[in-house]
């Protein structure tokens, strides 16, 4: 374990080892307790000056990768301006499990199959090659969009979905230099390889998620689950809309609980552009999201479960 | 006069800052720290455990398997209740090379710190011949059949009804989860071990430990002063406490053992599934004819335990034609053991559900379907009840609720955008006594009160210094009840819901002769089990529910629950209420939430962490209204007052599926009620 003075230092400190950075730890040190987790060296982040959340130059806000989850949606900036980002973060977790994760965090959150957090089960994720006994075996929570035949993980994140719906763009920084990745350039499905779930190359470190600017548009985030509170979702939507009054202008509208990665759904979107607000035009557009989803043994009901959110998603955020 | 009266538990203060000693708080000097190794298969042999790696790592002092511990001795479980020598794992750990259930512990790591043994259990390597677990679902009516209660001839009733219902109803695994996990810290001084506990009744695991360890029980002793609950689970030992005490004997130093959450889901007991089938019958006017009940729970493949799901069956309801029928489903499972309201909770699901069927078959009110049907006797015993107010505690129950309000019509009723369902159940437990001795002394205005009783978090310290302080005249604030210690006079087994209605005559007695000589001792003999009973006692009540359904986004919550209970004279209408509202909101995750899901494959509980196994949070706990009707039960001691820590789940999940079912039109009769059962 080292403790990294500034980024340069961190960057330096990963190279040439299995390293993992480590910032509110809520994701990586649980891992590590179950034996998911090996990392050679772990990083701890925590003191970088990456913390602040403030407006970018061009209009639209930078959140810092330390920026705690309880400060961004606490922030008024988001509240005012991005509610769904808010609205997500704060239909995850807990408060204190919120007053740790950090921004950068969530965007690496692993799944919550059951198989990969067991180091005594095969996952193809954790040991490639090893087999998925979730397709077999219990796949409730797992996911029926982007999957394949060597892995059908969730993506658990609601955070990451809001900021699908929003366009977000991720800043890192290597030894290299640094790069920007839109944030639909940043999941990978897991095809062949469900080890590789981000575009992240060895050693690269978050320092930023940058937000465009939003004026004009609302944006919601609906999220289904068994209990009311401190459960991930089984379904959920995040939705942004800018309206000419009863017409839908524009609309961008990502899905959550359902997909391997944080899934965009374009298709639905393209089917919202230009039309009335009707719930039946929601309904359609819901439908052509889920046109591609593949159902496991037991989460079949996801499907409609996410219809539903989304159909509800997009009555709320155009009422 | 204290009882009654709604005071503050006496050792809340202590609680609230931190100053109850739990089990798991214990430091002693040189103590060692024991981790379990839990089987990765759950069923086969163990061929060899290699520690090689497991002593190389810094601090660990020992590894033991089942060729290198020395010999713990099984219990045998044919020894009838009163010898009080009770384990659900008869088989003592580490004994033999036989693999039963998936985390059975097959080694054990012994180290200076629990990260070094910690490390050390990660690093042992067991050798398995493994074979195919038993994981086949349980089917009703499978297994040899006990005949229990019964009475005329059902099926004959049931052909020649015109109303009859014949279903099947399932409730799964649910595992005990109470926040304090079970621990052990064993100490030996010579030949006597002292053993920090987390036990529902110390004398007993005093008498299994020292059969275990095949040392005098004068040799052996148990304390619990706090424990962080228990729901059932830790009434009988489980094997981490022979483990650490047979390794601290063998190294000559202290050993704490904690169970992890994880393993909480493996190696100590769960309330098992349970499959049964109802056949219920009724003239055109509602008047039940027949009741059958078959019932089926699975358990391990070395121990019988039965879920006597059929507790409440015989004497619930007034029905002249009755059978009850059992069976054991032998599957690769740890073995499970009582959980709040074993037999009548699973079994209440079923009974309960069957009869709201019934109602709608009868085009009748649930309510006034009960009331007809309300038994005056126990029909199972053929005695007088000694108290019993069933009938009171629907018609409060539905005056209270609004009740008269009810459409019957399928999502009928509608409130703030959502569709509003009401469902109804009654419920019962027994009430019986155990034995139990009490000691008081009495010195300058000040009395303390001895027990081996536990206090489990239910209040049994300050519903016994009420007691006392009524009998002695002195007040609550200079009375100390000790408990939690097998070298107290022995008392009850915090299980049953016993406690409270097991201590009085014994407690009233001794306070008595203190009175008069200083100290006073009490000692009051068992009603369970008693042969030749004049009067049979039972605990009623009802449940009535309201759920919210709102179909456009699949959301089910329970938003009100009314619940009335005829638990003989309550003591502390504070902590009883507690209980009571405690036990609801368990009723909404067994109803809603809860389920242990096992893997086909390989027999291992899958959801074995709190993020996967969901019980109710805080914002699911529905609105509570509880009343006591307070009716005292003089035959069952001089205070006539009942325990209730159990009463309050049986029933719970019946009536929220009947809710469900007036919300929805789907009937699950398979729990918990999923989000999937209801958009199909």
């Amino acid at each position: 374990m080292a403790r990294a003075i500034d980024a340069g230092d961190a960057l330096r400190t990963a190279q040439g080892a299995s390293s993992r950075y480590c910032a509110g730890g809520t994701t990586l040190i649980d891992l590590m307790r179950q034996d998911v987790e090996r990392p050679e060296r772990v990083i701890a982040i925590n003191r970088l000056p990456l913390t602040t959340i403030e407006d970018a130059p061009g209009g639209g806000l930078v959140l810092g990768a330390l920026a705690t989850n309880s400060e961004v949606a606490h922030h008024p900036r988001v509240r005012a301006g991005y509610p769904v980002l808010s609205e997500a973060i704060l239909s995850g977790a807990t408060t204190q499990i919120r007053n740790m994760a950090t921004t950068g965090g969530n965007l690496l959150q692993r799944t919550r199959c059951i198989y990969f957090r067991d180091p005594n089960s095969a996952c193809n994720k954790r040991e490639p090659g090893s087999g998925c006994p979730a397709i077999t075996g219990y796949n409730r929570n797992l996911a029926v969009l982007g999957t394949s035949e060597h892995c059908i993980a969730t993506n658990p994140s609601d955070q990451n979905v809001a900021l699908t719906a929003l366009e977000a763009t991720i800043e890192v920084r290597s030894t290299s230099g640094g790069r920007t990745i839109p944030i639909d350039r940043f999941y990978r499905l897991p095809g062949d390889a469900p080890e590789r779930e981000t575009t992240l190359e060895p050693g690269e470190l978050i320092v930023a998620v940058m937000l465009p600017p939003m004026k004009g548009w609302r944006s919601h985030y609906l999220k289904l689950r068994d209990r009311q509170s401190y459960e991930f979702a089984l379904a959920s939507a995040a939705v942004a809309v800018r309206l000419d009054g009863s017409t839908i202008a524009d609309a961008r509208v990502a899905l959550g609980g359902v997909g391997t990665i944080p899934w965009r759904a374009r298709e639905a979107e393209a089917v919202l552009r230009g039309k009335g607000v009707s719930r039946e035009v929601f309904r359609e557009a819901a439908v052509i999201a889920l046109r591609d989803a593949r159902p496991q043994s037991q989460n079949g009901f996801k499907i409609e479960l996410a219809r539903r959110a989304l159909t509800q998603a997009l009555i709320e955020v155009t009422a | 006069m204290s009882v009654g009266t709604p005071i503050d538990r006496v050792e809340g203060r202590l609680k609230v800052t931190g100053g109850a000693d739990y089990a798991s708080d214990r430091i002693l000097d040189g103590m060692l720290y024991g981790v379990p190794v839990g089987s990765t298969i759950a069923a086969g042999r163990v061929l060899r455990v290699d520690a090689t790696d497991a002593l190389a790592v810094p601090g660990v002092v020992a590894a033991f398997d089942h060729t290198n511990l020395r010999t713990l001795h099984s219990i045998d479980p044919t020894l009838p209740f009163s010898a009080l020598c009770i384990a659900d794992e008869h088989r003592a750990p580490l004994s033999d090379d036989a693999v039963t259930y998936y985390g059975q512990y097959v080694a054990l790591v012994v180290a200076r710190t629990l990260e070094s043994a910690q490390e050390g259990a990660a690093r042992v390597r067991v050798t398995y011949a493994s074979e195919m677990p038993s994981t086949d679902p349980v089917r009703a009516e499978e297994g040899e059949r006990d005949l229990g209660s019964h009475r005329g001839d059902p099926d004959a009733a049931f052909a020649a009804s015109p109303i009859k219902l014949d279903q099947v109803y399932r409730t799964p695994v649910e595992t005990h989860n109470p926040i304090e996990l079970h621990a052990t810290v064993a100490s030996w001084n010579g030949d006597t071990v002292t053993l920090y506990e987390t036990s529902q009744a110390v004398v007993n695991h005093r008498n299994v430990l020292a059969a275990m360890l095949a040392i005098p029980v004068e040799n052996v002793r148990v304390i619990t002063r706090y424990l962080g609950s228990g729901f059932g689970g830790k009434l009988w030992p489980w094997t981490q406490s022979p483990l650490a005490a047979a390794a601290a004997r063998t190294l000559g130093a202290p050993v704490k053992i904690v169970v992890t959450r994880e393993q909480m889901f493996t190696a100590v007991g769960h309330r098992p599934v349970t499959v049964q089938r109802v056949r219920v019958s009724a003239d055109a006017d509602g008047r039940l004819t027949s009741l059958q009940h078959d019932y089926t729970n699975h358990t391990n493949m070395l121990d019988d335990y039965d879920e006597n799901c059929a507790e409440a069956t015989p004497y619930f309801y007034s029905v002249p034609n009755l059978r009850v029928t059992r069976g054991l489903a032998k599957r690769s499972v740890g073995s499970p053991t009582s959980m709040r309201g074993p037999g009548a909770v699973p079994g209440l699901f079923a009974t309960e559900s069957a009869l709201d069927e019934l109602a709608i078959a009868l085009n009748m009110d649930p309510v006034a379907l009960r009331l007809r049907n309300a038994p005056t006797r126990d029909e199972g015993l053929d005695l007088p009840f000694s108290s019993c107010h069933v009938a009171e505690c629907y018609e409060l129950g539905a005056q209270r609720f609004g009740w008269r309000d009810r459409t019957a019509a399928v999502g009928s009723m509608k409130r703030d955008g959502a569709i509003v369902g009401w469902g109804v159940a009654g419920c019962a437990w027994i009430a019986e006594r155990f034995a139990c001795e009490v000691r008081v002394e009495l010195h300058d205005g000040h009395a303390q009160v001895f027990c081996g009783t536990q206090d489990i978090g239910t209040g049994t310290y300050t519903m016994l210094a009420q007691i006392a302080s009524d009998a002695l005249g002195i007040p609550v604030g200079r009375i100390t009840v000790s408990l939690g210690d097998s070298s107290l006079p022995p008392g009850p087994i915090s299980g049953g819901s016993m406690v409270t209605a097991s201590v009085i005559p014994a407690a009233v007695a001794a306070c008595k002769e203190a009175l008069e000589k200083g100290v006073g001792y009490g000692k009051s003999e068992a009603t369970f089990f008693a042969e030749n009973k004049a009067k049979s006692s039972h605990s009623f009540g009802a449940h009535f529910v309201e759920v919210s359904w709102r179909p456009e986004i699949a959301r089910l919550r329970v938003r009100r629950v009314v619940t009335v209970i005829d638990g003989g004279r309550i003591i502390n209408p504070k902590t009883a209420r507690n209980q009571i509202e405690g036990a609801i909101v368990m009723g909404v995750g067994m109803a809603l939430f809860e389920e242990t899901r096992y893997d086909p494959q390989t027999a291992a509980p899958l959801n074995r962490n709190f993020a996967d196994y969901v019980v109710a949070s805080n914002a699911d706990h529905p609105a509570m209204d509880v009343t006591f009707l307070d009716y005292p039960d003089y035959d069952l001691n001089p205070l006539g007052a009942r325990g209730v820590g159990e009463i309050g789940l049986a029933g719970v999940a019946p009536a929220i599926t009947a809710a469900v079912y007036h919300a929805t039109g789907v009937r699950v009769r398979d729990l918990p009620v999923s989000i999937e059962d209801l958009i199909a």
